[in-house]
């Protein structure tokens, strides 16, 4: 699967308060919580983002609460994928439990400037930055994920596990 | 091969004689939990799994704690879709006035013990790991599974060990610790990993400041803090245990990833500044003068347990909170709100001129009851200081412990508590 978007740069420790902020978790629609996204990083993102379009960030992007509304919110306004030098933990597993594609990629994300052209092949982890003419190799995801992504996120494998005949192998 | 506590309790969870960093096991929750924010969306994808029941209504759950008592017409949407769900299910519930903050609640009142493997869709669910159990926040879809079926696949965390020795000075207290810990080690010096807090130190604290430490452990990227089982600790559990607990310890010879020493006599109470957590430095460094503030925040899953409004209230007490500054103390549950009442310290904080609120989590994230505006300031007990954590995002939280907030809220400024009190 490959995709193909604009790149919007954001710098190191995005943290889930500035992807959705606090006072609009009083909703679980994915619409409304797109309208805010990053609102308190940029209050201009939402205006600028066009379906397809890719996050890209410096280290420990998604760190702080667990709202799964972060996830939820980029999604909701079209970013296809989010690459970054480093994600926190539980930004991560909320991802791809709900299938949005995160790439750990250091010389993508230091590479990229705000606007380039990006083309990312989500099968092999390959990231092309189309304005600059250079090609990177994202960190492979585990088999474990790949089987997760494949299943369409946690919900989906867990309804193939709970209808299967016992236990998944090795989890 | 020896374990640490972390892989200790993974491994008994997993049904594994031992289990190693990295490995990827399917673990046995002895606990799962929601709040308010996170509950609808764990509810939804609960009912996407095609399951119609928790896998046991005793060991779900749910806690009314952020938006409460209910600020607007959306969050009491979303805290009715909680309070159906757990009528329907016969969870674990704690209504609005009868509970609080979810990871201040959960071990006071015996519901997470030790040994547990307790996971809650709340980043700070990591603080429960104070006794000695594995406790780690989640989203809401894998909290979902995990209410449905009472397992959640997890990768076996290296652990990092952090060793206090040495006496605390006069002001110095465990938050002072754990910011000037994160500030050693950064907000992503610990991600992924478990965070083992050990030393004699923490053998002195009580278990009230213990949880203010394995709090933040998420705010360094930990995946828990724990700390080992003594005698403090079953003190505190004996009374409250609901059910039966088991005690783990570390092997002697476990391997750690890094093991940071710390002399604690040599802390001094510390602050991180806006906008990180990582961005600690020594009160005296920062205060003075200029570091005008406008709102103190006493209160959070961080700092608002009883002995945390004890401190406070003897700093504030007898005195008054400065002219143009709000000061706001909001106890961590209605127990403590209790204890509080009965202790004379509400009425003490009330004189001085604080507001005084009934357990929720309030200002914290700038839910409600004291958000702060464009270019306002605010010293609080809290464990977040992003910017817009707590409103505005022009606004600004200087993270600190209940002495160094107390003292700033009477000098009108950050202030170190020797500055107020002889």
């Amino acid at each position: 699967m490959s995709i193909r978007g604009k790149a919007h740069r954001f710098g190191a420790h995005v943290d889930t308060d500035q992807i959705i902020p606090a006072r609009y978790l009083v909703t679980t629609d994915a619409q409304e919580l797109a309208q805010h996204c990053m609102e308190d990083a940029d209050p201009n993102f939402v205006g600028r983002v066009r379906p397809g379009d890719i996050i890209v960030a410096d280290v420990n992007f998604g760190c702080g609460s667990s709202r799964e509304h972060a996830p939820i919110a980029i999604r909701g306004c079209g970013v296809s994928c989010v690459i970054a030098r480093s994600f926190a933990r539980i930004f991560f597993r909320n991802a791809i439990n709900m299938g949005l594609p995160v790439l750990e990629c250091s010389e993508a994300a230091e590479a990229t400037q705000d606007g380039d052209e990006l083309e990312v092949d989500l099968a092999t982890g390959t990231i092309r930055n189309l304005t600059r003419r250079r090609e990177f190799q994202a960190k492979p995801y585990e088999p474990f994920m790949l089987e997760l992504i494949e299943a369409g996120g946690l919900i989906e494998y867990t309804k193939r596990r709970l209808a299967g005949p016992g236990e998944v192998e090795g989890v | 091969m020896p374990m640490t506590l972390a892989e200790k309790i993974l491994a008994a969870h997993s049904g594994r004689p031992r289990v190693e960093p990295g490995d990827l096991i399917n673990v046995r929750a002895d606990l799962v939990m929601a709040n308010d924010i996170t509950a609808p969306i764990a509810i939804e994808q609960f009912r996407k799994l095609g399951v119609s029941r928790v896998f046991d209504p005793e060991r779900v759950v749910l806690i009314a704690s952020h938006f409460v008592p209910n600020k607007d017409i959306q969050s009491a949407e979303q805290a009715k879709v909680m309070r159906e769900f757990a009528r329907e299910q016969g969870c674990v519930y704690f209504e609005q006035g009868q509970g609080g903050v979810d990871h201040a609640l959960l071990p006071e009142q015996g519901l997470v013990l030790p040994g547990d493997v307790f996971v809650g869709a709340d980043s700070h669910t990591c603080t429960s790991g104070a006794l000695g159990a594995f406790a780690t926040g989640m989203g809401s879809t894998d909290i979902a599974v995990a209410m449905a079926t009472g397992e959640i696949w997890m990768k076996v965390p290296p652990t990092i060990r952090f060793v206090y020795h040495g006496r605390m000075g006069r002001w110095t207290r465990s938050k002072d610790l754990i910011l000037h810990t994160i500030g050693h080690i950064g907000t992503d010096g610990a991600t992924y990993a478990a965070m083992q807090f050990e030393g004699e130190t923490l053998q002195g604290m009580s278990m009230d400041a213990r949880l203010t430490m394995t709090n933040m452990a998420v705010e360094a990227g930990g995946k828990t803090g724990l700390m080992l089982v003594d005698e403090v600790t079953l003190d505190y559990v004996r009374p409250r245990a609901r059910r039966q607990w088991t005690v783990y310890e570390p092997d002697p010879d476990a391997e750690y990833a890094a093991t940071y020493e710390f002399d604690a006599s040599q802390i001094e109470p510390t602050v991180s500044m806006p906008f990180s957590p990582g961005n600690a430095v020594p009160v005296r460094e920062v205060g003075g003068r200029d570091m005008r503030i406008d709102q103190v925040f006493i209160g959070s899953c961080t700092n608002g347990r009883i002995e945390d409004l004890r401190e406070a209230a003897e700093i504030i007490g007898g005195r008054r909170v400065a002219e143009g500054v709000r000061c706001i103390v909001i106890p961590a549950t209605q127990r403590i709100y209790l204890q509080a009442l009965r202790e004379g310290l509400i009425e003490a904080f009330t004189e001085a001129g604080c507001a005084f609120c009934a357990a929720t989590c309030g200002p914290c994230l700038g839910g409600y009851l004291g958000v702060l505006a464009e270019g306002e300031r605010c010293v609080s007990t809290s464990n977040r200081n992003f910017p817009g954590r707590m409103g505005h995002a022009k606004s600004e939280v200087i993270l600190a412990s209940p002495v160094v907030a107390a003292a700033s809220a009477v000098a009108g400024r950050l202030a170190h508590p020797e500055e107020v009190v002889s």
